[in-house]
């Protein structure tokens, strides 16, 4: 087989391209805002991952589309769903039956993988944001810092404060009365990683999990949010490697399965 | 005719300019979601006939049938005998509760948070956008589960009901107790029509009934051939039409479609491509205009082979005995049809799980969806059942919740693809 194959993973926030090789070797990648039009996003993104691998556009063999936008991508050869291109990577990655947790801009996922690498069981959270990438832009807005800041602060904090509302909105209003009240900004971002592990590790044990759980999505670089599941479900939870791009690496390899 | 059809509804004192709104969101999402079918059975050209004229024909066929003295019972529910009803030169017919059209108008009076088929239907009376129920002599209630219960006392105050006693368990004790409600439905809907129940009447009316069920069994059994000569979309409509169009027509054009289907079983005459993923959805009605389970399936180039839900095995499955030499064992008879249904309204309700893998083996499907509305406390509880019955099996099974907005059609479609790429 020649050539290479890319994943193309359009999220509501993000839009991830990824490269590999006809053996599933990662080449290069992109990861740009997705901003108003998708296609002006994938032709971006796809021309920066290109540079990245030094590839040009004539050594593409097949394109796989996914994420929220992939019926927009008119480029790709097929469109597969983020549940299954995110368990491809995941499982390309680990080897072995694992759980995965994918927290993107604005939904998360649970999805569990058996030894063979297929999707067992999925459970998707898409009509709310609490707990997504888009629940801590806000909240670290709220705070007067950056995501980095909010996960040291986090990590840092030796008792957290409650946060009653799970609602993005809500619980806005909640962190800068805590602020008003003078209440330590460590312990509101601990709080407020609790939740998230509260909201999201319920998905979790409804789906069922095993020894391996793996965290993906742009909010698994959170390193807070990461160890407050672990101490949730009273298990380990790591982050994924390049768990940003992890379902345009699935895509990708998901490509060179593809007829010719 | 349009003009007829006009000072017809605004006689029934209809909300002129709401229904004009309804009947062109209709009008407009019929097309798109029927005719763009391909390959469609030629005799499906009566049943779009049927919906071109979805408050026309019909509801004046209902309003000659009342000048002739006849009455009109309005019902929402399979559990509502409709031999007796017929039997006593009476029409039923299932009242609409599929369009999200209406329910802003119910959530003035009922909760947000209830099911949308209920809402649906309390709006459309609040709303006075529904033809057949200004029509209707009386509209049949019943007990099956908390939010039809409470809200048959609201529509009380609009309509005349008459609610009918549906028991929670099934043993011998609560087999009296429906028998019972059974004999004091006659004693109601004879009051009503002025007419008496015979041994005759019901006999016919029971030969009436169960020929149309046997026509849909026929109908329903043929989409398992391979290639699928009959789409998943036109059999639940045709199933939907079943609760209103008169009981002979119908049943003759179904019959008619049954031989046309036939035929291209016979000569190889698919709607889908040969290896189309088979799937089988269960769980909660989907009441008319609601086709949006089925759209999105066959929109991603899958295709539904069979409905367990009241509008699919539900409603034909099983027929009334008609093996009786009395009037009472005839009644006899109905109740124990009736009484069979497996709703989750009902505690156990495990044959509904026998039911669906049946019907998963019997139509060679690669999955099951169980679709539940949202608040359907019932069937929600319950898919947690279907899905450990499923996981025993190894039948693919994906639970899904949705309601009768159209915001959630994105989030179906990823999971529904999501659900057939892990088969």
């Amino acid at each position: 087989m020649a050539g290479y194959f890319v994943g193309v993973d359009v999220g509501s926030i993000t839009t991830k391209v990824v490269i590999v090789s006809d053996e599933g070797n990662f080449l290069g990648s992109a990861t740009i805002p997705t901003g108003f039009s998708v296609a002006k996003a994938t032709d971006q993104a796809l021309d920066q991952a290109l540079k990245s691998a030094s590839l040009n556009s004539d050594s593409i063999n097949r394109i796989v589309a996914t994420g929220y936008g992939r019926n927009l991508v008119t480029f790709a050869n097929e469109k597969i769903t983020e549940i299954t291109c995110h368990a491809k990577g995941a499982y390309k990655r680990i080897g072995k039956a694992l759980t995965l947790i994918d927290i993107g801009g604005q939904d998360s996922k649970v999805i569990t993988i058996n030894n063979s690498g297929k999707v067992d069981k999925f459970l998707m959270n898409d009509k709310c944001s609490a707990g997504t990438g888009r629940f801590l832009d806000v909240m670290a807005r709220a705070l007067d810092t950056d995501l980095e800041n909010f996960s040291s602060m986090a990590l840092n904090a030796s008792s957290s404060a409650k946060i009653n509302s799970m609602c993005t909105v809500f619980a806005e209003t909640e962190v800068i009365s805590l602020i008003a009240r003078g209440t330590s900004r460590e312990e509101i971002a601990y709080g407020l990683c609790l939740s998230i592990a509260e909201r999201v590790g319920s998905m979790v044990k409804k789906v069922g999990f095993n020894d391996l759980i793996f965290v993906s999505g742009g909010v698994a670089y959170n390193q807070a949010v990461v160890s407050a599941l672990s101490s949730h479900l009273q298990k380990k939870v790591t982050m994924l490697e390049e768990p940003q791009i992890n379902g345009a690496f699935g895509a990708a390899l998901l490509a060179i399965q593809l007829p010719s | 005719m349009a003009n007829d059809n006009r000072s017809m509804w605004a006689e029934l004192g209809l909300n002129m300019e709401k229904h004009d709104a309804l009947l062109g969101i209709l009008g407009q999402a019929y097309p798109e979601i029927y005719h763009k079918q391909n390959n469609r059975p030629k005799s499906m050209t009566y049943f779009d006939f049927v919906i071109s004229e979805i408050h026309g024909l019909r509801v004046k066929e209902l309003l000659d049938h009342k000048e002739k003295g006849g009455k009109v019972f309005g019902t929402f529910c399979l559990y509502v005998p409709d031999e007796i009803i017929n039997a006593l030169n009476g029409v039923s017919i299932g009242l609409c509760a599929g369009t999200e059209f209406s329910v802003p108008d119910a959530e003035t009076v009922l909760p947000r948070n209830l099911c949308s088929l209920i809402k649906s239907f309390y709006g459309f009376k609040f709303g006075k956008i529904c033809p057949y129920f200004e029509v209707a002599d009386i509209v049949i209630g019943e007990t099956t589960c908390d939010g039809k219960t409470k809200t048959y006392e609201e529509l009380a105050e609009l309509h005349p009901v008459y609610v009918l006693e549906i028991p929670h368990r099934k043993n011998e004790d609560t087999f009296k107790l429906w028998r019972t409600e059974i004999d004091k439905f006659v004693a109601k809907a004879e009051q009503i029509t002025g007419e008496k129940l015979t041994l005759e009447k019901l006999r016919e009316a029971i030969k009436l009934n169960n020929n149309k069920r046997i026509a849909l069994q026929k109908l329903n059994s043929l989409r398992w051939n391979n290639p699928i000569p009959i789409s998943g979309k036109d059999a639940l409509l045709i199933n939907q039409i079943a609760f209103y169009d008169d009981p002979i027509r119908f049943t003759e054009s179904v019959n008619k479609l049954v031989d046309e289907v036939q035929d291209r079983v016979t000569q190889k005459q698919g709607v889908f491509p040969d290896n189309t993923v088979r799937l089988i959805t269960s769980g909660t009605p989907y009441a008319i205009p609601n086709w949006k389970l089925h759209h999105v399936i066959e929109s991603n180039g899958y295709a539904v082979v069979a409905e367990e839900s009241c509008v699919g095995s539900r409603y034909f499955s099983e027929l009334v005995d008609e093996n009786a030499e009395t009037l009472e064992s005839l009644l006899d008879n109905i109740a124990r049809r009736y009484f069979n249904i497996h709703c989750a309204c009902f505690t156990p309700n495990d044959e509904r799980l026998d039911d669906i893998v049946d019907l998963y083996k019997k139509s060679g499907a690669k999955g099951v969806i169980n679709n539940t509305l949202s608040f359907c406390t019932p069937y929600l509880v319950e898919a947690n059942r279907v899905k450990k019955r499923m996981d025993a099996e190894s039948i693919p099974i994906l639970n899904i919740e949705s309601d009768y907005g159209m915001g959630d059609v994105e989030q179906l479609t990823t999971r529904i693809q999501a659900f057939v790429e892990s088969m």
